[in-house]
């Protein structure tokens, strides 16, 4: 077993891990917002952790660069959707949990009816 | 090998984990976060299962999906905020 499959396999347990603690935060989390938060910034770096281990193993290789190509692909589109969903959830009425602090959205929205 | 199978299990383990809050969560909201959190799952899903099997030309299913989550995604966010699909 050489080196780079070695690293490749640590990388990709990181991502691994990563997306579990992820969903975990997706379950166990109390509200909408803060269970987007969990869980997109975890599966996004869990994804892209195991793309990058992928392309350790195998190197320049047609599976090693696709892989590598996946992650500005998972890096640009998971996070605007996560953002679209948050936007769209709060326009849609749904309350922040009881010990929230701060809404500066809903500040910065004013008293607008929905769009 | 046996540690990628391992990998294979937690990452079903994850999705179901999504289809949970997917069945109990209250508002349509979190329904819709766990679907989009099933699609990035997938990814490194399909990715990793080209790995083990030595099939390339999965990769390439993994990169669609990518695009296909984020425009479903997106569509259903539209509908969130403005109701309506179409405009």
């Amino acid at each position: 077993m050489n080196w780079n499959e070695i690293i490749g396999i640590v990388i990709i347990g990181v991502g691994v891990a990563f997306d579990f603690f992820g969903c975990l935060g997706l379950i166990r989390f109390p509200d909408v917002y803060n269970r987007l938060q969990a869980g997109t910034k975890c599966v996004t770096f869990g994804t892209c952790g195991i793309l990058f281990g992928i392309f350790i193993m195998k190197g320049f290789t047609v599976l090693g660069v696709k892989a590598l190509l996946g992650i500005p692909f998972v890096l640009l589109t998971s996070p605007v959707g996560a953002h679209a969903l948050a936007r769209g959830a709060h326009i849609f009425g749904v309350k922040l949990w009881d010990k929230s602090v701060v809404d500066h959205y809903k500040k910065d929205r004013g008293d607008k009816p929905r769009l | 090998m046996a540690i990628f199978t391992i990998y294979f299990f937690v990452l079903i383990i994850c999705c179901f984990l999504c289809l949970i809050r997917a069945w109990l969560g209250k508002t349509i909201p979190d329904r819709m976060v766990a679907i989009d959190i099933m699609g990035t799952l997938a990814v490194g899903m399909t990715a990793l299962y080209a790995l083990i099997t030595k099939l390339d030309y999965l990769i390439d299913v993994a990169l669609a999906w990518i695009f296909l989550s984020f425009i479903g995604t997106l569509a259903l966010a539209k509908y969130l905020a403005h109701k309506t699909l179409d405009e």
